[in-house]
């Protein structure tokens, strides 16, 4: 086919921060194609020289609104890795809690308010007022859901006030304890209602196979701990971290991109899925199997899906994590610990994907350099290569549909671009 | 009476204090649109508005090439709400200021640091005028909708102008310099129900200084407590570096 198709879409709607979608297509040969990241850099790792350990977490968790509860244990276990603190069961289970919260939020705001309306023929999920009134306050409440778990738990979901080094300032009551168990069942009863309409979705079919990377730990589907796992190579430490990443800048772009095997790789609830599903709740299992999503699966617009099974997964971690507080009591852990110079890696899950934070700290527990590295950055190269196997196949189509496509495409990421620009990576001294 | 219409912008941001907006209640929500049209919200919706009455923008200044879209919003909109601290008082964005620009720069892109805009970072009415503000690092939902539902009625803002203090004392709180940390709870503006030092925290400043802010007595609580004063005016390095009464420069 010899068309000529040139696409330039300013400020993707219905996703975080700022990106330009730029494709030219002349003669039917691909000329051009871009994700650019036009969002303002805000140097953050330049910001964390010489401040205490008491305030990586704080200042991090600005990194980004939506991934705040992600920054915070990425940071905090960094900073543990340094100093060499291991955290108790207690502390686990009440990060556990957060980490559910964060993912509620977030799945739940991307599920229904960014990706849902395109399925729906809508341009937002306003309209979906009128016509889907019970979906839209369901997806309120779920939202609202892990909201308040997090200002339950940690003061706050977005920049939380309680999650410190070693151990949290704050603990739950049994009321609390129960009160989230009794919700988190309820939430599953209120997404089983939704299956039903994800079934009817019309879900691009598109394959680009690629390499998926996750943390992993055996026996688990790994979110606050673990080592990093490659569909291509399998097992690599943590510590080892810069190995898998290797950023590298471009000029469209004001966020880092990250390359490994191939020429690039993908993180985020679909590269979970690949590398872990064995490891999910059964009625997550369950879930997945009736919503037709098998691993692996290489269909970049099933990352939705995916969230959507995680969220089963993540509600019976979470009443597992509440039922051990409540077996075990809870009581307000000592927070003294003696600081140590040196470095220290965090490797968290956060709900797009694998996030790293490197400190070094000198002996009064300042920071030294900084290094953190983010989901969306690693996607980056990955999106723009799902865009030149995708644009041939779909040159038949009107340039609005092509358009609605690769948005489509880009939103099914759920990127976080204020994340992938506010860049990182210091070297400083 | 024809609704008021209201678009969302941000610059250098989180994004998290229009994920607050978001958050609401869902009663809240379905309330607010039916005093306000939402016309513009890129994190939310696709349409894109032409015209507005009330702008609500998130985040600081940190690129002269922002200053004209900026301007065009001003020129626009009848009112302008600076929404959170990054757009009310520069917030965490201004810490990179008491460094050099190619000392930031050099530091995040070592290998080409002058490939990409960027300078100091300002609060939004350093560049425009801005009518009210929403303060907070995030902002707090029920004061969001006090002041949207005030400006839409014609009324102030209504924001309190009293020190965190207050409400610290109110929620029965130990003080927090009598467990040994640093807070700028004495000087800076109520509103947040004191959140971080009820929570195990302090207070970092993220609301902004009230109008008449007593510096003095902050110098007298750290004699009391036998701290120093640099390690003060560390705290106040987090949020408050644009604020020409702690840092006259």
């Amino acid at each position: 086919m010899s068309k000529d198709v040139k696409i330039d879409i300013q400020h993707i709607t219905r996703v975080e921060g700022h990106g330009n979608i730029k494709i030219d297509v002349q003669s039917g040969e691909l000329k051009e194609c871009k994700l650019e990241i036009v969002e303002a850099p805000r140097f953050f790792e330049a910001m964390l020289k010489n401040r205490h350990y008491d305030e990586s977490a704080l200042i991090t968790s600005r990194i980004c609104g939506i991934c705040s509860v992600g920054h915070v244990l990425g940071s905090l276990t960094a900073s543990e890795d340094a100093f060499g603190i291991k955290i108790s069961e207690q502390e686990k289970n009440l990060r556990c809690l957060m980490n559910i919260g964060e993912h509620y939020e977030s799945h739940v705001l991307h599920i229904y308010f960014l990706a849902v309306p395109d399925f729906a023929g809508a341009k937002s999920v306003l309209p979906l007022v009128n016509t889907h009134k019970d979906v839209v306050v369901r997806a309120l409440k779920l939202k609202k859901l892990g909201h308040e778990i997090g200002n339950m738990i940690g003061g706050r979901l977005i920049h939380p006030t309680a999650m410190r080094v070693k151990a949290m300032t704050k603990i739950p009551t049994p009321e609390i304890l129960h009160d989230i168990i009794h919700r988190l069942e309820e939430a599953k009863t209120e997404l089983k209602k939704d299956i039903g309409i994800l079934k009817t979705f019309i879900i691009p079919n598109f394959e680009r196979e690629t390499e998926y990377i996750s943390l992993y730990k055996y026996g688990e589907y790994a979110f606050l701990e673990g080592n990093i796992y490659s569909s291509d190579i399998g097992e690599t430490s943590y510590k080892n971290y810069l190995d898998i990443t290797n950023e590298y800048l471009v000029d469209h772009s004001t966020a880092k991109r990250a390359k490994h095997n191939r020429k690039s790789y993908m993180v985020g609830a679909l590269a979970r899925f690949n590398n872990n599903h064995q490891w999910l709740s059964e009625d997550a299992k369950t879930i997945a199997a009736d919503l037709g999503l098998k691993a692996p699966c290489y269909n970049p617009y099933m990352i939705t899906i995916a969230q959507f099974v995680e969220l089963f997964h993540l509600a019976d971690e979470g009443i597992k994590a509440a039922q051990s507080l409540l077996d075990n009591g809870v009581e307000l852990e000592n927070r003294k610990f003696t600081i140590k110079p040196g470095r220290g890696i965090g490797a968290v899950e956060v709900p797009r994907g694998i996030l790293f934070h490197d400190y070094v700290y000198n002996d009064q527990g300042y920071i030294q350099k900084a290094n953190c590295i983010i989901p969306t950055g690693q996607n980056l190269q990955n999106i723009e290569d799902d865009f030149r196997a995708l644009v041939p196949t779909i040159l038949d189509k009107s340039k609005e549909d092509i358009s609605l496509m690769l948005e489509m495409l880009v939103r099914a990421y759920d990127p976080c671009i204020s994340c992938s620009a506010h860049i990182l990576n210091v070297e400083f001294e | 009476m024809s609704k008021p219409k209201v678009a969302f912008f941000d610059f250098a941001s989180c994004e998290g204090c229009q994920l607050c907006v978001l958050d609401l209640h869902p009663e809240q929500l379905l309330d607010l649109l039916n005093v306000i049209d939402i016309v513009e919200f890129r994190e939310a919706i696709s349409e894109k508005a032409d015209t507005f009455d009330i702008a609500i923008i998130e985040g600081s200044i940190t690129r002269e090439s922002d200053i004209p879209r900026l301007q065009k919003i001003r020129d626009k909109a009848k009112i302008l709400i600076a929404l959170g601290a990054c757009a009310h008082i520069g917030g965490i964005n201004a810490l990179k200021n008491f460094q050099t620009k190619d000392e930031y720069q050099e530091a995040v892109y070592p290998t080409a640091p002058q490939k990409y805009e960027t300078s100091h970072a300002r609060a939004i009415s350093e560049v425009v005028q801005v009518d009210a503000f929403i303060p907070g690092c995030p902002i707090d939902t029920n004061e969001f909708i006090k002041v949207v539902k005030n400006l839409v009625l014609g009324k102030k803002p209504g924001l309190p102008d009293y020190p965190v203090c207050m409400e610290c004392k109110k929620n029965e709180n130990v003080c927090v310099y009598e467990l040994g940390m640093q807070c700028l709870g004495p000087v800076i503006r109520a509103g947040c129900d004191a959140r971080c030092p009820s929570n195990g925290g302090y207070c970092f400043g993220c609301r902004g200084l009230i109008t008449e802010p007593n510096l003095h007595s902050q110098k007298d609580i750290i004699q009391k407590y036998n701290l120093t004063y640099e390690k003060m005016m560390d705290k106040f390095k987090l949020f408050l570096e644009r604020n020409k009464e702690v840092f006259p420069k």
